[in-house]
């Protein structure tokens, strides 16, 4: 039977993590390398990286923080941020990204997840979709986290990134992304419902049922969260298990590779 | 000395991912491997051992592989002929049957007979693709290269097409999604995964380093 999926982000910046666990027993907190390892140990079904270097000079620096996950980490990790350009997809795929996220270049040009999906196959075409509520049930795309509107309906724009070529979708609510209060549950189920390919639900995650909700109301296909086991309040074996004990198929946490 | 092990480079796939944990799992299993990212005939034809992976379309990983000259013949000459072992990921896998139906019909290697068509699971609330990790069913247990899996080993999927019509005798393993879905093929001196064995973790890196001490 095929699991549900609990996903950790990572946010990176000029190769150093901004947000990341915080444990005594890492060597070097801030080394993005380190906090993979430690996902996969704990159990991760997949990572995300998600590159918020702000200056196109030190992009290269996520290049070699992939390539030094992907020779230690043997899961699926996907890397978002700054991807423009085809070749943008093909230096991480190369470095050993499995999967990138394509947010901002797909509401400049939304022909560009059509090219990207063609040339690299959707399976490792993610598309962000970051949405805010607009009046009771619309919500509409912004950018630049949260703060510029793109009249975009959500709905509409998730089903067209699919029918583009989007293996899945990164559906993250702005109004609850850090507010710890739960994932937008009708904008989730609303996305998920419409798009025959996979959701995953983001933003809002405060508390393990969060996660829950996520999959049972908001019938996600994976569930991404960042603060709840950066900062330690749970670990990947306990969301895991919360999950599996409110009758959410999910993959127990196997003994380290 | 060293055996080589050439991981085929077509313009297809997350051939980093494949290279790296060929060399985990070879240093897991104490062996000294080279593994070469190869789009060249002659090193392909040279080659030990074979890993052919493969993402995207059917269609498109085949005009890839015949893209490359010399690079079918060399593969076909030094799998069939040579009997070098061979292992097929993903569309890698998928391109070993006979035909192909996506976006029209498209000859495949035609290694295994097999059909390679679009996943319709009769649920139509399940997504397509199929992604994500599932459990294997082992049919064929007694295979080498599935030596040490337990019964319910989760790995990792990303596929929205599947291999139908494929002799019993064929499959190692299946998985589930909403019926039957062939994950593991094996005959003669081949094995594939429909799923991404890079990437699965322990039960992947097992399968590989099984492969990587096979002597069919």
């Amino acid at each position: 039977m095929l699991k549900i999926r609990l996903i950790p982000c990572l946010d990176v910046k000029e190769g150093r993590v901004v947000k990341g666990v915080n444990f005594v027993d890492l060597v070097d907190a801030g080394d993005p390398v380190e906090q993979a390892r430690f996902y996969d140990a704990a159990g991760a079904d997949e990572l995300t990286f998600l590159d918020i270097t702000a200056s196109s000079d030190n992009r290269a620096t996520i290049l070699d923080v992939v390539s030094r996950t992907a020779a230690e980490c043997f899961m699926p990790l996907t890397v978002g941020g700054g991807v423009r350009a085809v070749e943008d997809i093909r230096r991480l795929l190369l470095a050993g990204a499995d999967k990138v996220s394509i947010n901002t270049a797909a509401i400049h040009r939304p022909e560009f997840v059509q090219e990207a999906a063609e040339k690299f196959g959707s399976q490792c075409i993610v598309v962000a979709v970051d949405a805010k509520q607009v009046s009771p049930g619309r919500w509409e795309i912004f950018t630049h986290g949260g703060r510029n509107p793109t009249g975009l309906e959500a709905v509409a724009w998730a089903q067209r990134m699919a029918a583009y070529g989007a293996g899945e979708l990164l559906l993250t609510s702005m109004d609850r992304d850090g507010t710890k209060s739960g994932f937008d549950l009708a904008l989730t189920r609303a996305v998920s419902d419409a798009v025959p390919v996979p959701v995953i639900a983001s933003g809002g995650v405060g508390t393990l049922d969060h996660l829950v909700d996520g999959v049972r109301q908001g019938h996600a296909a994976a569930v991404l969260a960042a603060s709840i086991f950066h900062f330690g309040t749970f670990t990947i074996g306990q969301a895991k298990a919360h999950m599996a004990a409110a009758g959410i198929p999910m993959r127990p946490v196997v003994e380290a590779v | 000395m060293a055996e080589t092990i050439a991981v085929i480079d077509y313009g297809s796939g997350n051939l980093t991912s494949a290279a790296k944990a060929l060399e985990r799992a070879a240093r897991d299993a104490g062996r000294e491997v080279s593994v070469i990212i190869t789009g060249d005939a002659d090193t392909v034809a040279t080659a030990d051992r074979l890993v052919l992976p493969g993402q995207g379309a059917f269609g498109d990983c085949r005009r890839g592989l015949l893209a490359v000259p010399g690079l079918l013949e060399a593969l076909t000459e030094a799998v069939r002929v040579h009997a070098k072992p061979f292992f097929g990921i993903c569309v890698g896998m998928q391109l070993m049957v006979a035909r192909g139906i996506e976006h029209g019909n498209h000859a495949g290697l035609g290694w295994i007979p097999g059909t390679c068509q679009r996943l319709t699971p009769t649920d139509p609330a399940l997504k397509i693709p199929h992604m994500g990790w599932n459990t294997l069913r082992l049919t064929a247990p007694a295979h080498p290269v599935l030596a040490g899996l337990g019964g319910e080993e989760h790995v990792y999927f990303v596929h929205s097409y599947h291999l139908t019509d494929i002799a019993a005798s064929d499959v190692l393993a299946e998985t589930d999604y909403a019926g039957p879905v062939v994950a593991i093929i094996g005959r003669d001196t081949m094995v594939g995964t429909q799923f991404h064995a890079e990437k699965s973790q322990a039960a992947g890196l097992r399968l590989l380093r099984n492969f990587l001490t096979w002597r069919p």
